[in-house]
């Protein structure tokens, strides 16, 4: 698992904006790792209900039932980040527009209000919409940005830059669960001698 | 203090230095083993220069500063073309070259492979021929290209430790009367050569910090510095060759750091620039005397592009792997590498152990993909092992680097497009790799099993082959164009058939044995 200290305090950035939400699984390694239940992501284009369905619609391609929301959010705080406009121009970037048409097609599929229908009729209402451009720019986003978190390292249990030191005396070879393979096909450790 | 700081310089009108084009596996070893000779060397690179202190354990912020990410572009009918059109090779743009990158498996070529044509027969569809040069012409500087990058299993080096991906391929291979060891690695199991022994880091791909493993970065560059009689001149992008009215070429143009132009004059060039921008280059001087592009009377620069077979097997278990401690590349089964047509394909492949970060996994375990069989795969990252597949793809002519004129780089230049269809050879040797490795993993309880596609391509070859025949290829079994005597091909470029093996131990011992003949060539006066 991901060291504490580092998590906490990447967990901390995280907090205090707009994107509220609360941790869901309290015996996750997430939840472990946060100082308090509850958290936030700040937005500066997005505004939170586009948030949060971006949240639901990424939740729907990528869908890890355990997973919490905290880290779902670091996809919509990426693509808050995208969709800035550039500085001198003052409308929506071209993402910002894609994002809007796509939320509204959403929301007008559901009748309304996309986050108000169930798991199952979001994913209906997905399904059909695979390789569109307002798809491909949440699922090409998120693919990067969901897996690449200390969040996410500590839940799906890869350890990330704590490899920096090296694995050497810290597991590189710990599993018990098959036989050790012999020498010399196993190789030697640094300060072994070669016996064969 | 950077290793350029108190470097000897050379001149832009010093016409008797000899530039190397490219500072990777190729390029960094020949310029060492010149300026050993006392041969005064200019490389230019188009990376900048990092040290080990730089390198990064984070997988995408490595590739942003390693990775060579200037346009290219692709067609054909490989997956590469649609999953990443812009990135058809991972290679790297920094001093060292791709050697900052590797994982360092070091197998020499096996000697029926330096005879593909006279081994396989014809083969429809492939532009199949015999290397110009034999095992055993290359065997001595094997041996000195082992000796010199430390490779694990030669000169009595003992091999790497197994790390846990290890254990499940040599329970597996073991179980399917395969041999597998730790394999032969350019990777020091014990401090050598002022280098340490590696650390079990994990991140061979994101650079060595350790220093542990070979590369030209900090072996044969600063060596060669230390020399006297080497320039090494970072961020130098070289744009075209020159020559004179002789056909001799005379001088090299290239955008510095500033992107200022620049023109260094040499006694003679050497291109290492890996394989899909040294015939990107060659094609870039045409001139009216080579209105083709430089060495390109056969009209065979830039063609039979090779990037091996490849694929990968990733399996899951009941209990945890951790696949990602330890090195990348940490086992190695060659019972497949043989020639054997029984199995419906003609040359052979290894199966050697791979592990990707959590980040690298998701961006290329399938491409495009969503949904819960994506996922339910990341679930199960700690438990997974993984192994890579790599073998021969055979050369076809229309496998082919050519210069895409929509789209140029920062300087102004065509980029290179990148056209590759994978010939029915290589389709039916991954499917049988897909297979064995499947067995391999179910026989010691697999779970799920993914069979992925080849990444962005690692090893790239052929495109400017040599040939015993001048209408064959492009250079001749030194490297040596056929058509410009002072012109040389010293990187991955040259390989006349991909074979099963990674190439870097071949490219670097080529490189020797071409040292020692530009060495012999000057002292006889004939450039
Ligand atoms: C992730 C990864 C793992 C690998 N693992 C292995 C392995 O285990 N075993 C193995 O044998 N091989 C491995 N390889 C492949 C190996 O790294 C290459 O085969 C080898 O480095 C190629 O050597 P080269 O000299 O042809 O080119 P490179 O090493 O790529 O060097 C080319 C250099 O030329 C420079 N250049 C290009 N164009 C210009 C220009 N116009 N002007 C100036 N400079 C230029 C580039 O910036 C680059 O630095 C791996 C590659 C990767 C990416
Ligand atoms: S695992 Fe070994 S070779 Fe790979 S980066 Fe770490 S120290 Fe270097």
């Amino acid at each position: 698992m991901s060291s504490p200290t580092m998590s906490r305090r990447v967990f901390l950035k995280a907090s205090g904006g707009v994107l509220a939400g609360t941790l869901a699984f309290a015996s996750g390694s997430i939840a472990l790792l946060a100082p308090s239940r509850s958290w936030a992501m700040p937005l500066d284009n997005l505004t939170s209900r586009q948030g949060e369905v971006l949240l639901a619609v990424t939740r729907q391609i990528f869908p890890h039932p355990d997973l919490e929301d905290a880290v779902y959010a670091h996809v919509v705080k990426s693509l808050d980040r995208k969709t800035r406009a550039a500085d001198n121009l003052d409308q929506v970037s071209a993402l910002g527009h894609l994002l809007d048409e796509g939320i509204a097609e959403l929301d007008a599929a559901a009748g309304g209000d996309f986050l108000a229908i169930d798991d199952a009729r979001r994913l209906e209402i997905l399904t059909p919409m695979g390789g569109t451009p307002f798809f491909e720019a949440i699922r090409g986003d998120a693919v990067v940005s969901l897996y690449d978190n200390p969040l996410a390292f500590a839940h799906f249990g890869y350890q990330g830059a704590e490899g920096d030191g090296g694995y050497l005396t810290k597991g590189f070879n710990d599993l018990t669960w098959l036989p050790d393979p012999p020498q010399p096909q196993g190789g030697y450790l640094p300060f072994e001698e070669p016996t064969a | 203090m950077a290793m350029t700081d108190n470097q000897k310089t050379f001149a832009h009108d010093d016409d008797s230095v000899v530039v190397v084009i490219g500072s990777g596996a190729g390029g960094g070893t020949l310029a060492n083993e010149l300026a050993q000779q006392g041969v005064d060397v200019v490389v230019l690179e188009a990376g900048a220069l990092h040290t080990t202190g730089d390198f990064l354990a984070d997988e995408w912020a490595s590739f942003a500063q390693l990775a060579w990410l200037d346009p290219r572009t692709t067609s054909g009918s490989f997956r590469l073309a649609k999953d990443f059109p812009n990135l058809p090779a991972w290679i790297v743009k920094s001093v060292g070259g791709t050697t900052v990158h590797w994982a360092g498996a070091s197998l020499r070529l096996q000697p029926h492979e330096f005879a593909a044509l006279s081994t396989y027969g014809e083969v429809e569809g492939a532009n199949l021929l015999d290397w110009p040069l034999s095992y055993d012409d290359l065997a001595p500087y094997y041996d000195l290209a082992e000796r010199r990058m430390g490779v694990t299993r030669t000169n009595d080096i003992k091999g790497l430790p197994g790390n846990n991906n290890f254990k499940v391929m040599y329970n597996g291979a073991k179980n399917l009367g395969y041999s597998c060891n730790t394999g032969h690695m350019a990777i020091n199991s014990a401090p050598r050569d002022g280098r340490a022994a590696c650390q079990q880091r994990g991140f061979c791909f994101q650079g060595c910090k350790t220093g542990a493993k070979w590369s030209t970065l900090y072996t044969e560059l600063p060596a060669g510095i230390a020399t006297g009689h080497l320039e090494l001149r970072p961020e130098s992008h070289v744009a075209r060759i020159e020559h004179d009215g002789s056909g001799k070429v005379t001088a090299v143009v290239y955008f510095d750091a500033a992107g200022e132009e620049q023109r260094q004059k040499a006694r003679l060039v050497a291109v290492a620039g890996n394989s899909l921008e040294t015939p990107r280059l060659l094609l870039n001087s045409a001139s009216t005397m080579f209105p083709e592009g430089l060495a390109n009377g056969s009209g065979q620069v830039g063609r039979n592009y090779m990037r091996h077979m490849t694929g990968s097997v990733y399996a899951t278990f009941d209990e945890p792997v951790h696949m990602y401690r330890g090195t990348t590349m940490a086992g190695i089964v060659s019972d497949e590498a043989r020639h054997d047509p029984e199995r419906g394909f003609v040359g052979g492949y290894e199966m050697e152990t791979l592990s990707l970060g959590l980040p690298f996994m998701a961006a290329f375990l399938d491409p495009g993909a969503w949904g819960p069989r994506f996922t339910g795969a990341l679930d199960q990252y700690e438990n997974m092992a993984g192994m890579w597949l790599v073998g021969e793809d055979l050369p076809q002519e229309s496998n082919r680097v050519t210069l895409n004129p929509e789209v140029t780089d920062r300087y102004g230049l065509p980029v290179a497009n990148v056209h590759y269809d994978d010939h029915p050879n290589d389709i039916s040797m991954r499917e049988h790799g897909y297979r064995q490795g499947t067995e391999l993993y179910r026989s010691v309880g697999a779970r799920d099993i993914y069979e992925v596609p080849p990444y962005p391509s690692t090893h790239n070859l052929g495109t400017c082959r040599m040939s015993e025949r001048p209408e064959d290829g492009v250079c001749n079994g030194y490297g040596q164009a056929h058509e410009i005597p002072n012109l040389f091909i010293s990187d991955g470029s040259q390989f006349t058939t991909s074979a099963a093996e990674n190439p870097t131990l071949t490219i670097v011992s080529l490189a020797i044995r071409q040292a020692e003949h530009i060495g012999r060539l000057m002292q006889q006066g004939v450039v």
